[in-house]
């Protein structure tokens, strides 16, 4: 029983950081139905911005909180900053482009941040500090929960509850979905459609910059590629619970980052991907859309 | 009140407008006929900005609005209801009303904005928490007025608000738009096939073929004329 609970953490671990880049692929696809392969790299960037920010402050002494609250919010902006950026130089000048461009696009992106930071930082691991206390209560369950993954649920709890709320209630958050529905109806009220595009990618950049700092801290150290293979497993979930839908994301997350855990818990590391894969194959033969993807039928 | 001055504008390859030039007075209903693919849902996305046209130039309340993004004409007081209706199917009929009103920030009038469209059409009132796409075709046709009205606009484009709707719906949303131009002295821009009914509540009309104007008249004198009764009226 313990072992299970163990394995069930781990997969709603893995979900959470899941979710976190995931939301930011079906929000951008939400919008421009553009995969954002350069995501991944934006998550990666955001580990490492931490790891700079971090380091700096350990050397000067900070707290430890401090350092946790100032490398995240480090994190959140320069990454921000790298998904906006990006979307301007390698996206909306293909906005008419046929479907095709922009991707490759993306794909060159993901390619050149890659590379950029394997030549301004190093190819090498890097141990990325534990930014996250140890919290006395929690030594009699260190078993299930560590305070890492404490911090890793909280947080992405919280973030999903406030994602929610800006999307559904928000002036900005209604302008994002009726910009996914109806593009040029969307421009015919008055909505500032580049605009909503930008705000789109920080958001899911500054979500993305979450999960790079909390895993980083999680597993202990980082390299310039941990973006690929994390986005393209993101991507997956994303694809698994309906690509273009908020809550299918969370919700593919989880699923596939719980398929994970118990594959290779109860049957082997080797066929952790295997069965992820599988999984997704499985669902898109029965549910093509994905768990919580749209059908297409609707009154015109 | 709105001027297009010889404007041309081209769909891809294709020239969907050749040098149109027309003139809409405040307080007026004109309307906008002719066969399917003449150019009539492109002279109203040129206005709209939505489809730039490439030349010539409109002139809005005497500013130009041809280089301007849909965004600002709309905040100069142009709403546009496509061909369609384009409902955002699935925000609520409460959520497509407010993003009506997206550029406005005077809440208390945007109630009472909304409260006027209840009472104007009880039955989305009634459907205010369903979901835009779940709503008939002549439900759907109210909202989209409904939608643009939040706007505050002071010329209204209509783009084919009969199509695919029942007789009877027909009759009850062009009274609607007789009754808005009235009441609160909105300029409307009405593209129709259903010449019969758009010529009867407009002022004035304009006949276009193949992307050019060729008739210009009251719309008095094009219910009687003879090549617009053979060629739109079905007589």
């Amino acid at each position: 029983m313990e072992y299970f609970l163990e394995l069930f953490m781990g997969g709603l671990i893995r979900g959470s950081i899941y979710a976190l880049i995931a939301l930011g692929y079906t929000m951008v696809y939400g919008i421009i139905e553009l995969i954002n392969f350069a995501h991944g790299e934006i998550y990666m960037i955001g580990a490492f911005t931490a790891l700079i920010v971090a380091s700096v402050l350990a050397v000067m002494g900070v707290h430890q909180l401090a350092i946790l609250a100032i490398a995240m919010l480090a994190a959140i902006v320069y990454s921000s900053a790298y998904g906006f950026t990006v979307e301007k130089i390698a996206y909306k000048p293909l906005r008419h482009a046929p479907r095709l461009s922009p991707l490759i696009s993306a794909i060159g992106m993901s390619i050149f941040l890659q590379n950029y930071v394997l030549l301004a930082q190093t190819s090498d691991f890097l141990p990325f500090p534990s930014l996250i206390p140890d919290f006395k209560f929690l030594e009699p369950y260190s078993s299930i929960l560590r305070p890492t993954e404490l911090v890793i649920l909280l947080t992405t709890g919280v973030v999903m509850l406030l994602l929610t709320l800006l999307i559904k209630f928000t002036k900005i958050g209604k302008a994002m979905r009726a910009t996914a529905q109806d593009r040029t109806m969307a421009l015919l009220v008055g909505v500032n459609v580049n605009q909503v595009i930008s705000i789109t990618f920080v958001i899911g950049s500054a979500l993305a910059a979450i999960g790079g700092v909390l895993i980083a801290s999680h597993i202990g150290q980082i390299n310039f590629f941990i973006g690929f293979i994390a986005g393209i497993k993101a991507f997956t979930a994303a694809v698994l619970g309906g690509i273009g839908s908020v809550p299918g994301a969370v919700l593919g997350s989880f699923v596939l980052g719980l398929t994970e855990s118990f594959a290779t818990g109860y049957v082997s590391s080797d066929y952790e991907d295997v069965f992820a894969f599988a999984l997704l194959v499985l669902i898109l033969i029965f549910r093509p859309g994905g768990l919580l993807g749209k059908s297409s039928t609707q009154k015109v | 009140m709105l001027k297009v001055n010889g404007i041309s504008t081209c769909y891809g390859n294709i020239q969907a407008l050749k040098n149109i030039s027309m003139e809409v007075a405040e307080g007026e209903i004109i309307t906008l006929i002719g066969a399917n693919g003449a150019g009539k849902t492109t002279t109203l996305m040129s206005i709209s900005g939505v489809v730039p046209p490439w030349q010539g130039e409109i002139l809005f309340l005497g500013r130009p609005i041809h280089t301007m993004s849909p965004d600002k004409i709309v905040a100069l007081g142009i709403s546009h209801v496509p061909e369609g209706r384009h409902i955002f199917p699935y925000l609520t009929v409460a959520e497509n009303l407010d993003m009506g009103a997206y550029l406005r920030s005077d809440t208390e009038n945007i109630k009472k904005d909304m409260a006027y469209i209840w009472e104007l059409f009880p039955i989305l009132s009634e459907r205010r928490r369903q979901q835009g796409g779940t709503l008939s075709g002549g439900e759907q046709q109210m909202l989209a007025i409904s939608r643009a009205l939040m706007a505050r606009p002071r010329l209204l484009l209509l783009d084919e608000p009969s199509l695919g709707l029942a007789p009877l719906i027909v009759k009850q949303i062009f009274e609607i738009i007789k009754k808005i131009n009235i009441e609160s002295n909105t300029t409307i821009f009405l593209v129709e096939q259903n010449a019969n009914m758009a010529l009867k509540i407009a002022h004035r009309g304009y006949v276009m073929e193949n992307g050019v104007i060729t008739m210009a008249d009251s719309s008095r004198n094009l219910l009687s004329d003879d090549a617009v009764k053979k060629a739109y009226l079905g007589l």
